[in-house]
């Protein structure tokens, strides 16, 4: 395997931020001195991936250089570095489960199991009706909590199976008619 | 000036000088080997491990040792420190464990791979490694791809030295490639197809210690020591012009920059002496170089140094007056 | 009941405002420090105290301010390390959660004491709805006059403004979380040159962990000398511990230094002894780096001394019967888990952080993690339990950053004290797939 992007969405255009997108993305840049704007780029990535369909395409990543006025380059390095970002276009809800030792140890190989069977996927895969992509994750800081996932900004824990079920069954409808 | 000793040597050197800089200083086989660090690359260094050393005394106020191997690329001398590199056990197993680790997912291509012959790697394998991998596991695997028509990247060679990321972002306006991902899984790449095209970026096949970045352009597969280098120059507009030409017959399979006894691109005139693509690239043809005369092959390598010895050995003796 | 420096109104409803927060005592050190204290006072009183940095190391705080350099007209940085990524450990998070003027408060002390006008905090990218807490309570504090310029009138300006990560242990780890900070790659740097003297672009810069800055605050309100008596020997004061893993009460708890670790552990008051009422089979007490312990030496020593929650006490044996206070994540382990399953687990974890830059790390924290996967799924080899010793002492010391120590160290520990359980893997494999309750994570690849 080697990385090299050849999806379908490489020669779209690069997508805009709205106005009001715009403004946080300025005073974002705003909190480090001239010429630091850099430092912006892990927060702005954030954004840019909520914005622009859960992911950061190679028109959205090179929109982002742009912003910035750095390399394209150095935006892969870093979309690439760091496991939140993801660099191919996953489903609509992403799950990810810890699978750390303390999650582990309270049961979270079983609620990967559990969410396994019940989408009929492996980790790392999205269900057929391109609604759940789910992803282990490496400790949370929720290990009191465990088992857990996340999903978007939300930490769900404590989880058992049915609560799983639970959890499932409303994100679907959330999504299904989108 | 402070003074160091290194392997019972010693040697005086400005302050901020780095132990192997140090040693280096002195020569001959007491320098650790360097497979990350290249002194003309600003900020390279620290990376591969291998130019580990012991430091047995911090320094003439602080003669305490230090707990740790330090890496003798990234760590400056102090005065009154004491060294050791080939006179410390520790040092030798510690070299050997990091050889080992920088072999178990290389792939055991040396057979068909360019830079047999001139590659750091092996010299490294040769000197440190052991006789037989006790890597159990499967290798990781990359597809080799072209960045443009003239560059090859093998992923698999790769020991993520960083040194061609160095390269572009030095030489060139705009680095197109680095690296992707992280850990064991990090790679080389441009991450979009792209040709790495700029005046200088032909430089990072010199820098490579190992068959990572190869030469497309290399006319034969053929096997370095067949060939006859040739220290050539040219007038050229963008470099000084100053390469190797790399000769079989009267033929021009291949010009690099002149390298010295470490792989470093030699200074020419206080001017470290990279060449430009179209050197490199486009100027195959015999009647586009001053021929100077053949160059000496003067690196540690046992392998290669046997190759070319065999191949030039009358001209190199009466060049160096030997 | 142990006195509470911290999380005393960690519980008060809407303590995460600023009103509320203030009429319960708060941002009264800035007021003492700002109007009656000089930096080099804040900083004597941080000495005075003890305080020994909260997020692993345990070196102490003051002695690091004092290494700031202080060159003329070169600005100097604060950065508060709220990557909290260590295995076990979630104090951080509760503590920016529930109080987070706390730590706003604690940074402009801090910040003061060592004459910067702009800080920042990192916090780990997951933590997305923290960073809105926290960023919140920075505006709170801006509006009411304790950020900005010209605090309190007192002619101290101080910008503070929090940065998320994307997803990366390294970047805890002070160098690459500067790199981080700098909008690249989380590669540590090689040292020296040290942060204090070249960390955030280029500038001397301090990094420090959320829970030591937020305890600045009471340092000040009540003096270093008050703080220090709070503890045993070198382990001062108060700390955070978050507990997990089989334990009947997991969370987090601030305790005093120097509580028995059988109070903690089984105490009602703490944890509650061992969930489901089963036995205790080992510890990891500091976060997952540090070297687990064996049943028989969780609250005894090797010497037979009661073992105390303090950097001394959990450390006394070293390496060979004992572990670390680390971050202060306590993670249980009852009779039913498997030891080689765990630390396969956790030297996945290494594996899946390192940033791939030294060859020993990049290559030997994915090398042990196939050996010890193959053990844990039955198809281990004898010679390979002392393979893995080889490995990780090799990568140990051998590194850019610690984080090549971090993996090396639990599977030594691991080895040392349950090397039997390594071995029952290889002569029973079948059983060991077995035991593998879970199939799940067993195919799973690495990234
Ligand atoms: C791999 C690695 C990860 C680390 N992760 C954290 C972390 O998540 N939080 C933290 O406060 N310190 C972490 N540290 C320790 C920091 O490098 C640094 O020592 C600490 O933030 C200093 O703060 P303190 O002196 O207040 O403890 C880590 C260190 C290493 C080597
Ligand atoms: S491709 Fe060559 S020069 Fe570049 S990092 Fe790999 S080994 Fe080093
Ligand atoms: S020890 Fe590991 S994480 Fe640290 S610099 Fe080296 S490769 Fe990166
Ligand atoms: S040459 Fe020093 S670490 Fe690579």
């Amino acid at each position: 395997m080697s990385t090299i992007a050849t999806n379908e969405y490489i020669n779209q255009p690069e997508p805009e931020f709205s106005a009001e997108k715009m403004k946080e993305v300025q005073r974002i840049i705003g909190l480090f001195p001239e010429g630091k704007q850099k430092s912006a780029l892990m927060r702005i990535l954030h954004i840019a991936e909520e914005e622009f369909g859960g992911w950061l395409s190679v028109p959205t990543m090179n929109y982002v250089a742009r912003l910035l006025n750095i390399q394209p380059i150095e935006v892969y390095e870093v979309a690439t570095f760091y496991t939140m970002f993801n660099i191919e276009k996953p489903g609509k809800v992403v799950l990810e489960v810890c699978r750390t030792g303390p999650c582990m140890l309270v049961g979270s190989d079983q609620i990967i199991e559990h969410i396994e069977k019940k989408l009929n996927i492996k980790a790392g895969e999205t269900s057929a009706d391109g609604i759940f992509t789910l992803k282990t994750a490496e400790c949370l800081g929720a290990c009191g909590y465990g088992p857990m996932l996340q999903c978007g900004k939300h930490y769900h824990e404590h989880l058992t199976p049915a609560k799983v079920d639970e959890l499932l069954d409303t994100l679907r409808k959330e999504h299904s008619d989108k | 000036m402070v003074k160091v000793i290194i392997d019972d040597i010693e040697v005086e050197v400005e302050p901020g000088t780095t132990i192997l800089n140090a040693a280096r200083k002195i020569g001959g086989d007491i320098v650790p080997p360097a497979m990350c660090y290249y002194s003309k690359l600003q900020g390279s260094g620290g990376k591969c491990r291998t130019c580990l050393v012991e430091v047995a005394a911090g320094s003439a106020t602080d003669p305490r040792p230090m707990p740790k191997l330090v890496a003798s690329c990234s760590t400056p001398v102090n005065d009154g420190m004491v060294v050791k590199n080939k006179t410390s056990q520790r040092v030798y197993d510690n070299r050997a464990a990091v050889t080992e680790f920088l072999l178990i997912n290389h792939p055991l291509d040396c057979p068909v791979c360019d830079q047999a012959g001139e590659c750091h790697l092996q010299d490294l394998g040769f000197e440190h490694g052991k006789e037989r991998t006790r890597y159990e596991e499967k290798r990781r695997t990359f597809d080799p791809i072209d960045i443009g028509d003239k560059i090859k990247l093998h992923m698999n060679r790769c020991i993520l030295c960083y040194r061609c990321v160095y390269t572009a972002n030095q030489l060139t306006d705009q680095r197109v490639h680095g690296v992707m991902h992280r850990g064991d899984h990090a790679e080389i790449s441009t991450y979009i197809e792209k040709a790495i095209d700029n005046d200088f970026s032909g430089n990072v096949i010199d820098v490579c210690p190992v068959g990572a970045l190869t030469d497309k352009t290399f006319r034969f597969k053929s096997r370095v020591w067949f060939l006859k280098p040739m220290e050539a120059s040219c007038e050229c507009t963008k470099c000084a012009g100053k390469a190797v030409i790399w000769m079989f017959g009267d033929e021009i399979y291949r010009v690099t920059g002149r390298k010295d006894k470490y792989g470093e691109i030699e200074d020419i005139d206080g001017k470290t002496a990279w060449i430009c693509n179209e050197c490199r690239f486009d100027k195959k043809d015999k009647s586009m170089w001053k021929i100077e005369g053949p160059r000496v092959i003067n690196r540690h390598s046992v392998i290669s140094q046997n190759q070319y010895i065999a191949d030039d050995q009358i001209e190199s003796k009466k060049l160096t007056g030997k | 009941m142990g006195r509470k420096l911290l999380l005393e109104h960690a519980n008060v409803p809407g303590i995460e405002t600023f009103e509320v927060y203030r009429k319960n005592g708060g941002y009264r050190s800035v007021e003492k420090a700002l109007k009656t204290m000089s930096p080099q006072n804040v900083m004597e009183e941080v000495q005075a105290s003890g305080l020994r940095g909260r997020g692993g190391a345990g070196f102490p705080t003051g002695m690091k301010w004092s290494f700031l350099a202080k060159p003329e007209g070169v600005p100097r940085y604060l950065l508060c390390n709220a990557d909290e990524s260590e295995p076990g450990t979630f104090k951080d998070r509760y503590l920016m959660e529930k109080i987070p003027h706390l730590l706003v408060e604690g940074m402009i002390v801090s910040s003061y004491a060592l004459g910067c006008n702009q800080s920042y905090i990192y916090i780990r990218g997951e933590y997305m709805w923290v960073l809105e807490i926290v960023e919140k309570a920075i505006a709170e504090a801006y509006s009411n006059g304790f950020l900005g310029k010209n605090i309190l009138g007192s002619g101290y300006d101080l910008d503070l403004a929090i940065c998320p990560g994307g997803g990366a242990y390294i970047c805890g780890e002070e160098t690459a979380l500067i790199e981080s900070l700098e909008g690249k790659r989380g590669n540590p740097r090689i040292k020296p040159p040290f942060p204090a003297v070249k960390g955030l672009w280029g500038c001397p810069t301090v990094v420090n962990n959320v829970e030591s800055i937020a305890t600045i605050v009471p340092i000040v309100n009540d003096g270093g000398a008050e703080y220090a008596k709070i503890g045993i020997g070198k382990s001062t004061g108060t700390k955070l511990i978050s507990a997990c893993g089989n334990l009947a009460k997991p969370g987090v708890y601030e305790i005093e230094l120097g509580l028995s670790v059988e109070e903690f552990i089984y105490s009602d008051e703490w944890c509650g002894g061992i969930a489901n009422g089963k036995k205790i089979k080992a510890c990891v007490p500091g976060g997952s780096s540090v070297p687990v312990l064996p049943a028989n030496l969780i609250t005894k020593t090797a010497e037979g001394a009661d073992r105390l929650m303090t950097y001394e006490s959990l450390a006394e044996g070293g390496f060979a019967t004992g572990s670390m206070l680390g971050s202060g994540g306590f993670i249980v382990f009852d009779e039913d888990q498997c030891i080689v399953r765990n630390t396969w687990n956790f030297a996945r974890f290494y594996a899946h952080e390192s940033c791939g830059q030294c060859s020993p790390c990049r290559e030997g924290t994915g090398w042990m993690e196939k050996v010890l996967r193959r053990i844990e799924h039955g198809q281990g080899h004898m010679h390979d339990i002392d393979l893995l010793a080889e490995i990780n002492k090799k990568i140990e010391g051998n590194t850019i950053c610690p984080l090549g120590d971090a993996a090396a160290w639990p599977v030594a520990a691991a080895i040392r004290h349950f090397r039997e359980e390594f071995e029952w893997h290889v002569t029973h494999p079948d059983e060991a797939v077995k035991r593998n309750f879970g199939i799940a994570s067993s195919h799973m690849p690495l990234i």
